[in-house]
């Protein structure tokens, strides 16, 4: 029976671990390979704190499955990280759009756009075509 | 099973470090490089916590938080510079009262 358990918290640790380190390298794959500033934060606003919080809940597994002491320093490292990452992905974003970092030239929408928010025009997508 | 698991796990998010190193490194725009830099700060916070596996220690995991409260801080500055070409923010109108 301890033998059992003791399989089954392996193989729950060990998938939570592998899971969240496939998302972390598929999201540098996405900051490497995708077009503007916008779609890259995609990949490292969300895919990263997804992939971070598989690997932290994994460790936090295994030190209280595998070594029979629950960590709350890992919980709350846990928290912390899933309230503030989307905030400073949101706070740079702005600032990139403030200071005028461009869209990339397949976008179809910029609502934040003066005057023609809400709805794509000619003039708009001429002037993301640089 | 679990040795195998830690080690790719350790050799992927290196790998993703060295990705986001260098996006940091291309740019070509300021805020890519910043968020290029937090994405690297919270890969290495989960390098941390591998390695505190792979170790079997847990003196590491104080450096979870530690590297998790330097990386959002630097990230939201940074957001500020951008924004407003300063950080802190002195309104040389409101003095203290002698």
């Amino acid at each position: 029976m301890t033998r059992i358990i003791e399989i089954l918290s392996e193989s729950l640790i060990s998938l939570l671990i592998l899971g969240g380190a496939v998302t972390s390298f598929i999201s540098s794959i996405g900051l490497l390979r995708m077009p503007d500033f916008y779609t890259r934060s995609h990949a490292a606003g969300k895919a990263t704190t997804l992939g971070v919080l598989l690997v932290l809940s994994g460790v936090f597994f295994h030190f209280w499955l595998a070594e029979g002491q629950a960590d709350a320093r890992l919980l709350l490292g846990i928290v912390f990280v899933f309230i503030t990452a989307p905030v400073a992905s949101h706070l740079i974003g702005r600032a990139a759009y403030r200071s005028g970092v461009r869209l990339w030239e397949g976008s179809v929408l910029d609502d934040l756009r003066e005057g023609g928010g809400g709805h794509d025009t000619e003039e708009a997508k001429r002037d993301r075509q640089h | 099973m679990m040795e195998m698991a830690v080690k790719l796990a350790l050799l992927l998010l290196s790998l993703s470090i060295l990705g986001n190193l260098y996006r940091m490194l291309k740019g070509p725009s300021m805020p890519d490089r910043v968020i290029a830099l937090d994405a690297v700060g919270i890969n290495l916070l989960a390098l941390i916590a591998m390695v505190s596996i792979a170790a079997g220690t847990r003196v590491y995991l104080d450096l979870v938080l530690l590297i998790g409260i330097l990386a959002f801080l630097g990230t939201a500055a940074f957001a500020r510079y951008l924004e407003r070409g300063v950080v802190m923010e002195v309104d040389p109108d409101h003095r203290d009262p002698q």
